[in-house]
């Protein structure tokens, strides 16, 4: 392993770490931020878990190194949380108590905020077309979309 | 009302084995059954707040901690409710009695005119200083719950049958909630090295050149076991991948190429599991169905993960096991300590809905930490290992037979074919680690025996038809001879058993001519199920209209034959793919503790039950798994699932029942028969794929 130097922009705060730049983001992120609310899944891109931010947009964290997000604003679940708009959505999450064991859930809330941010009425279909990338085995499907629609709703009431 | 004394209580009979007041006003109530995203946690904390009127904010809830906690068995079988629920509800109804016994003392009431609020003790009317905790220390909580519980009457609860919010539910959302984010201090991080199949031996591994690249990594080897540790979790997963490439594996040493073949070649016997009457001698026309389902993975979202420490002597694991206490025994066995030096502690995992890896991977910390003494080690399982090395969930061929005569079944026959269905570590007389099988010295190869129906049957599991019918006749076949790993995946042998059953019903009613449901109903003597299913059935709108390509379906069960029951009605749209649209299912799950959990356990059922059938399979090639990632195994996604609506039909009087398993096998069946009604084909192997209707279409 060659550590190198990076600085990341990560919710807000200029993060400095010294890692290989083979590393997954994913494993920055929990690891060397001890960041640990993105979750780890396949590790290979094919089940969303570790969804996070990237310039407002989904991206797959363990698919992405150090080196293609320098420069660039990163924003995860720990500071999702924390906006408007991902505390509505939490709260819709546990209205609608959508979730079994929970674990898409971090990725699936990331996916959401930055749908709502771009559109903030989306139709149901768009709902299932951004989310649809999203792995849940628990079968909490029917409940996450209509905790995602309500929030679009209330948003679209409130102007 | 009387309850019988769940098995909990016979290893576990004090009130503190279960209840401790602690004095900062707060309740710790103690569980074996764990939190695996089924809403236990909750159900648990409803069911001793109601008993014991107070708060649950008030309660903090240890589960799954073998030194701490009640000794019960895993959380499987859809028993925490029925089982370590009811000990709860008598534990804290318990210590209720015996608190308020010194309340009146003190009091000098009667203890009939106590009432408590929060915690709070009040005679009559009148509110007084006394609380529990107050009163905590003169109260001898090793007295025996059974002679001091007197639970409340059902009319009598305020919590339970609400639908109460999961506790835990916030902590999985947005914060580091689960085992995989449990960081101890000066933790290093393992990987194991990944054999092809279980069975191949490592051949080759020449690892000279890595301690250059990577000189802060300790390799640890064991025959064909091997593993890294590094402070780094990053370098852990480099030096494995570099690792790979440095070793060879003997060779595949063939296998099946089809369950029918691997039915075929094995010479297991056929064992009789139950026998009414004389289905040889029965009149009637035969009807005969045979199912395959294929073997399933059980495709948890996270991949199986512990963290295991040695220190003088003894081993502490941190997993996501549903059998905690299987698991130390095992783990005692492996290292040959006492089970006394095991500790095994719970922490949530991603729902797994079975025997999955995540004991295997246990082991392999356990492995790992003993060549770093003192020292936290963390393993996390690859996706390859989690598809191809973590038992399977039994592919199975079962046959169905009935005999009909005058609108009446006669002899109903069935024989459900497979390898077994729980083996569990420490089971069958070995450890049943997958990276044992690869040490030097590897434990002798136990033998997975089937669950027995009086636990609930494995391979048998809900083989017996609830239908009122004179001659029937159980069977099964457990194949030993494949070299496959196989244990406990949702609802076992009842998914199939029940698609081959409500399947051949179906098939029945086309031959005679009869309505599904009718014919369904006139062989119903149990009112519960005739219950469920007419509700099912009024909520589809039965027997609907039809329409090009579209097609109502329907399955029945009663989970186990004696837990809950559900009916459920599926609606499929064929045109250039198979859509399960439209799902409806009614539930009977006696007393009703969380009516929104059952709800939500009972959607999810549906759909994992809807992603097996129309989607699952993993593939098999000679001896090897060679499903590896979500891109051969498909699931269930936003895009596909269907609508679901699910009624519970509360029965307060009556015992409550868990629902975890109970929708599986209806569900499979109502789908297939749906698929019938709207092609007139028939699909008996699994699963429902549009090639699989093709190819039925042109034969
Ligand atoms: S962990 Fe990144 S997509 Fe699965
Ligand atoms: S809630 Fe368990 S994976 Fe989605």
């Amino acid at each position: 392993m060659q550590a190198k130097h990076f600085v990341l922009s990560i919710n807000g705060k200029q993060c400095s770490v010294a890692v290989d730049p083979g590393t997954a983001l994913l494993y920055i992120i929990r690891n060397d931020l001890d960041l640990k609310g993105t979750r780890i899944g396949c590790g290979e891109g094919n089940c969303f878990s570790c969804t996070l931010l990237v310039e407002g947009r989904p991206q797959q964290s363990c698919s992405l190194t150090a080196a293609a997000v320098e420069g660039k604003s990163i924003e995860t679940i720990e500071a999702i949380r924390d906006t408007e708009l991902g505390q509505a959505l939490i709260a819709s999450f546990i209205t609608e108590q959508a979730g079994q064991c929970g674990y898409c859930l971090a990725g699936i809330l990331a996916s959401a905020k930055a749908l709502l941010e771009r559109q903030p009425s989306p139709s149901r279909n768009q709902i299932v077309a951004a989310i649809d990338g999203h792995l849940c085995r628990c079968g909490a499907h029917n409940r996450i979309i209509r905790a995602i629609e309500k929030v679009a709703f209330g948003r679209r009431m409130a102007g | 009302m009387t309850i019988a004394s769940p098995p909990s209580l016979t290893e576990n009979p004090q009130c503190r084995d279960w209840i401790d007041l602690s004095p900062n006003g707060r309740v710790t109530l103690k569980s074996g059954k764990v939190e695996i995203g089924q809403g236990i946690a909750t159900a648990l904390v409803q069911i001793a707040a109601d008993e014991l009127d107070v708060d649950p904010d008030r309660f903090d809830l240890i589960a799954g901690h073998t030194s701490l906690g009640p000794v019960e068995a895993g959380t499987s079988s859809s028993l925490s409710v029925e089982t370590g629920g009811q000990a709860v509800r008598l534990a804290a109804a318990a210590v209720r009695s015996l608190l308020l016994d010194e309340a009146a003392k003190l009091l000098q009431a009667p203890k009939t005119e106590l009432s408590v609020d929060n915690g709070r003790i009040s005679v009559g009317e009148r509110a007084t200083d006394l609380t529990y905790w107050a009163l905590a220390p003169t109260v001898d909580l090793s007295a025996p719950v059974l002679g001091h519980a007197n639970p409340k009457a059902p009319n009598e609860r305020r919590l339970v049958g609400t639908s109460m919010a999961r506790i835990d539910l916030l902590s999985k959302v947005a914060s580091a909630g689960f085992i995989h984010d449990l960081d101890l201090p000066n933790m290093r991080h393992g990987r194991v090295l990944d054999p092809p199949a279980r069975g191949r031996r490592l051949v080759i591994l020449d690892d000279t050149s890595l301690n250059a690249a990577f000189p802060n990594v300790k390799i640890v080897r064991d025959g064909s076991f091997v593993g890294v540790l590094a402070a780094r979790e990053d370098e852990a997963v480099q030096c494995m991948a570099a690792l790979r490439m440095c070793a060879q594996w003997s060779d595949a040493e063939g296998g099946p190429h089809s369950l029918a073949e691997a039915i075929a070649a094995d010479s297991s016997s056929v064992e009789e599991v139950f026998c009414k009457g004389d289905t040889a001698s029965a009149e009637g026309r035969v009807v005969r169905t045979e199912i395959e389902r294929p073997y399933l993975a059980h495709a948890s979202i996270a991949p199986s993960c512990a963290i295991a420490r040695w220190r003088e002597g003894c081993l502490e694991v941190h997993s996501h096991t549903q059998a905690g206490h299987d698991l130390k025994s095992a783990l005692a066995m492996a290292f040959n300590i006492e089970p006394a030096k095991v500790t095994v502690i719970h922490h949530a995992g991603a729902g797994t809905y079975g025997h999955s890896g995540q004991d295997d991977v246990a082991y392999e910390a356990a492995l790992l930490a003993r060549a770093v003494p003192g020292e936290a080690v963390r393993v996390l399982w690859s996706r390859f290992a989690d598809f191809a090395l973590s038992p399977l969930g039994p592919g199975m061929v079962v046959t169905a037979e009935a005999k009909v005569a005058a609108g009446r079944i006669t002899a109903f026959s069935i024989q459900s074919v497979g390898q077994a269905h729980v083996f569990r570590p420490g089971r069958g007389g070995t450890v049943n680690f997958i990276a044992a099988e690869r040490l030097s010295a590897p434990p002798p190869k136990g033998i997975a025996s089937d669950v027995p129906l009086s636990r609930g049957g494995g391979a048998d599991r809900n083989a017996n038809p609830l239908y009122a019918i004179p001659n029937v006749h159980v069977s099964k076949r457990v194949l030993h001879d494949l070299p496959y790993r196989t244990s406990a995946l949702r609802a076992l042998g009842g998914y199939a058993n029940i698609f081959a059953i409500e399947t051949l019903m179906d098939d029945i009613a086309i031959e005679i001519g009869s309505d599904p449901i009718t014919l369904r109903l006139s062989h119903l003597q149990d009112k519960r199920a005739a219950t469920v299913l007419e509700e099912a059935a009024s909520m589809a709108g039965w027997p609907g209209v039809s329409v090009e390509g579209e097609g109502l379906g329907v399955g029945l069960c009663q989970y186990k034959n004696r837990s809950a029951y559900c009916a459920v009605v599926a609606k499929v749209m064929c045109g250039e793919q198979i859509r399960l649209t439209q799902v409806w299912a009614a539930v009977d799950a006696g007393e009703a503790i969380n009516p929104d959990g059952i709800v939500n356990q009972i959607e999810g059922g549906i759909v994992q039950s809807a992603s097996w059938t129309l989607l699952e399979r993993v593939a098999l090639t000679g001896d090897a798994v060679s499903t590896h990632d979500w891109g051969s195994y498909p699931i269930m996604r936003f895009s596909e699932v269907p609508e679901i609506e699910v009624r519970i039909l509360n029965r307060a009087e009556l015992p409550p029942l868990g629902v975890g398993e109970a929708a599986t096998g209806a569900t499979a069946a109502a789908i297939g028969n749906a698929v019938r009604q709207a092609l007139g084909i028939r699909i008996r192997k699994l699963p429902i794929t549009r090639d699989a209707v093709l190819a039925a279409s042109a034969s």
